[in-house]
């Protein structure tokens, strides 16, 4: 099998990755995304290392490397998301915009700004304010 | 269909075994001692969390961190005075570590800044009490959602996020196995190594904790998008070099490399390394926060705690440039015709925006950011210079900056009101007469960012420029200048905010912070201060610290 091959369709892989992470709005489907791009990765690695009869085989070895730090940035993203998710009842990113360029002063932008949750007054109340607004 | 075709199975029945090529692994247990202390101590501190009582763990893991980071400090500087810096500098570890000037400098940066940062860390002085413990800037229990009864429950039983300790610890040994990565593959795992620690830290906020998760989940995003683009570009460099040891990847562009036919096909086709070499290099801008790869910085340095922030900034910058410079230097000197130009347009992109846009900024923690972006810029000036001189000149201007910005960081931290830290800048006004000795210590941290003569941030920028200069990229200087004038502004402004204007009723207060805030700020302004009014003497070791080993 000619190198071309699995080159090119680690390229298409990694692009279908790139379009996900750019046009998906689910945190958790721009994890998947970046999935895709990382196996584009391995079949590029395990494909280079058969090509090049590598005799250490630092392709097939980075490959295992690669899958073993994808799975625990995988955990460690899907407990990230999952926090978001339980606080807000979404996981769109589009909807991530507490902070952002706004230069608005603080009294009038305090709407949107998170609760110090160490008052004891101040939170549930809003919080469930906040929640409703967000699913509805 | 037969001479070119490789068999996927039969490969190793052909060739005679190949495990007799295989050298025995022999690592060097004693010059890769520094990073082994602190990893040593990050997992030492993990079992403080297993098995120590909680009211225990505060005082323990404070313990483990400094004693770890300290050792290490020694182990550094014992390695530098035995001659690894110059002389006896060689690759370790099988060739995945190189031992060599840059990356002790770099290291021995790296460690004094989290040893700095672990005081900031631990600072418990300054929100006020929660059910009379003293509480310090990290949630009670990271899992609960704010506001939540079970939060409630996690402040009353006066529950602590001690984990940090070790979070830092790890992202530390990271950070000072990524400037010193000798191959792809330590490149890569180090990398995530100090990001995937990044990422939980930025979450652990006590006040403003959607805030603090928000900037993790961005930071987390963008953080893997980045990896997964450096790790495409290791791949295709891998494909183009048939190898992944950097020496190795230079020998086969400089074409002194034994050829293979098989390496001859791929070496023939040059898209490989310049698309392979690019989107490494893009995988590094991300995290040195370089235009345009920069759009996470404001979000997570605003949304993280800001002990975070300020450790974060300061020392994953010092990381990420030296992977950066030794990439280039190292791999890719050969096609530096192709690379030289790209990044003489990311230098004054990243210098002009970071400076202008930071003009617009109204919240400190995002001035600070934007501030941060510029700087990226002028130290890339000096990445670009391409001569020693280059290098030590980036090493001093890492070293004196990350000083300042853990520095700034760290008295933004005690500017509060009754919701935690008052950030935006309409509050900083007339600070200077309410607390003078406060607005005075920001004030010089200030100066030392625009670049102000008997500052640290002069002198960098006068190595930096200079290195410029006679590496030929005269432009780029002129128009690190301007941005520079254009940095000083806003610098200026929030001084004469500071110290000439009336200050508000009901504005915030200055907390008292403990020993060790104060000594993380008094450290920052003495290391400014030492850099700017005597730079010669660390001028002279980063200049003995500047080449790399190949």
């Amino acid at each position: 099998m000619h190198l071309a091959y699995p080159a090119v369709l680690a390229v298409l892989l990694f692009c279908v990755g790139l379009y996900g992470v750019l046009a998906r709005r689910n945190a958790i489907l721009v994890l998947m995304s970046v999935e895709l791009m990382l196996n584009a990765v391995n079949l590029n690695l395990v494909a280079f290392d058969v090509w090049l009869r590598d005799t250490l085989h630092a392709g097939q070895a980075l490959t295992l490397f690669t899958i073993t730090v994808a799975a625990a940035e995988i955990g460690i993203g899907l407990a990230i998301v999952l926090l978001v998710y339980r606080n807000r009842g979404t996981s769109d990113v589009d909807k991530l915009t507490d902070l952002a360029d706004t230069g608005t002063l603080p009294d009038s932008g305090s709407a949107s700004i998170a609760p110090a949750t160490d008052n004891p007054a101040d939170t549930a109340a809003e919080q469930a304010l906040r929640a409703r607004e967000q699913t509805a | 269909m037969t001479g070119t075709i490789h068999s996927l199975w039969t490969t190793a029945a052909d060739s005679a075994t190949p495990l007799d090529k295989i050298p025995t692994p022999k690592i060097e247990y004693a010059q890769l001692s520094p990073v082994l202390i602190v990893f040593g101590a990050a997992v030492l501190g993990i079992l403080v969390e297993a098995l120590l009582p909680r009211r225990s763990r505060y005082i323990a893991q404070l313990g483990v961190s400094v004693t770890g980071l300290a050792a290490a400090f020694a182990a550094i500087v014992a390695l530098a005075a035995d001659g690894y810096a110059s002389a006896k500098s060689h690759i370790a570890a099988m060739g995945a570590v190189a031992v060599d000037g840059p990356a002790l400098f770099l290291q021995g940066t790296i460690v004094l800044v989290a040893l700095v940062a672990a005081f900031t860390f631990a600072e418990r002085r300054l929100d006020p009490l929660a059910h009379g413990r003293r509480v310090d800037s990290f949630a009670a229990q990271g899992s609960t959602v704010p506001g939540s009864e079970q939060e409630k429950r996690a402040v009353r039983a006066g529950f602590t996020t001690t984990e940090v300790f070790p979070l830092l610890l790890f992202a530390v040994g990271g950070m000072m196995i990524f400037p010193a990565a000798n191959d792809l593959l330590t490149l890569f795992v180090s990398l995530e190594v100090f990001s995937l620690p990044l990422y939980l830290l930025c979450a652990l906020a006590r006040r403003h904790r959607l805030l603090s998760q928000e900037a993790a989940v961005k930071y987390f995003l963008l953080g893997a998008f980045s990896s997964a683009i450096l790790l495409f570009g290791v791949a295709l460099l891998y494909g183009y070099a048939g190898t992944i040891s950097y020496g190795g990847i230079a020998d086969v562009i400089s074409g002194t490399a034994k050829m293979t036919p098989a390496l001859a096909n791929t070496t023939a086709n040059d898209s490989l390394l310049l698309i392979g070499g690019a989107m490494v290099v893009v995988g590094l801008l991300f995290k040195v926060a370089a235009v345009p790869f920069h759009m996470w910085t404001p979000d997570v340095y605003q949304g993280a705690p800001t002990p975070v922030t300020g450790f974060m900034a300061a020392a994953t910058k010092v990381a990420a440039f030296g992977a950066l410079l030794r990439l280039l230097y190292v791999v890719l000197p050969g096609i530096r015709w192709d690379w030289r130009p790209v990044m003489w347009g990311v230098a004054i992109a990243t210098m002009v925006i970071g400076a202008i846009i930071a003009v617009t900024q109204t919240d400190v923690k995002r001035l600070l950011a934007y501030s941060s972006i510029a700087h990226a810029g002028f130290i890339l000036a000096g990445v670009i210079a391409l001569s020693p001189d280059g290098v030590s000149s980036v090493l001093f201007y890492l070293a004196a900056y990350s000083f300042v910005t853990l520095g700034a960081f760290a008295v933004v931290t005690l500017v509060r009101d009754a919701g935690g830290e008052a950030t935006h800048l309409s509050r900083w006004a007339g600070l200077g007469r309410r607390s003078p000795l406060v607005a005075a210590v920001f004030a010089v941290f200030l100066l030392a960012f625009a670049g102000i003569p008997l500052t640290s941030g002069f002198a960098g920028k006068f190595a930096v420029f200079k290195a410029a200069a006679q590496g030929g990229a005269v432009p780029l200087v002129i128009i690190g200048v301007i941005s520079s004038a254009i940095a000083a502004f806003f610098y200026i402004r929030v001084i004469v905010l500071m110290f000439f204007s009336e200050p508000q009723p009901g504005g915030p207060s200055v907390a008292v912070p403990s020993a060790l805030t104060s000594t993380a700020i008094a450290a920052g302004v003495a290391v400014t201060l030492a850099l700017g009014v005597a730079p010669q003497y660390f001028l002279d070791l980063a200049g003995k610290a500047s080449v790399f080993v190949r």
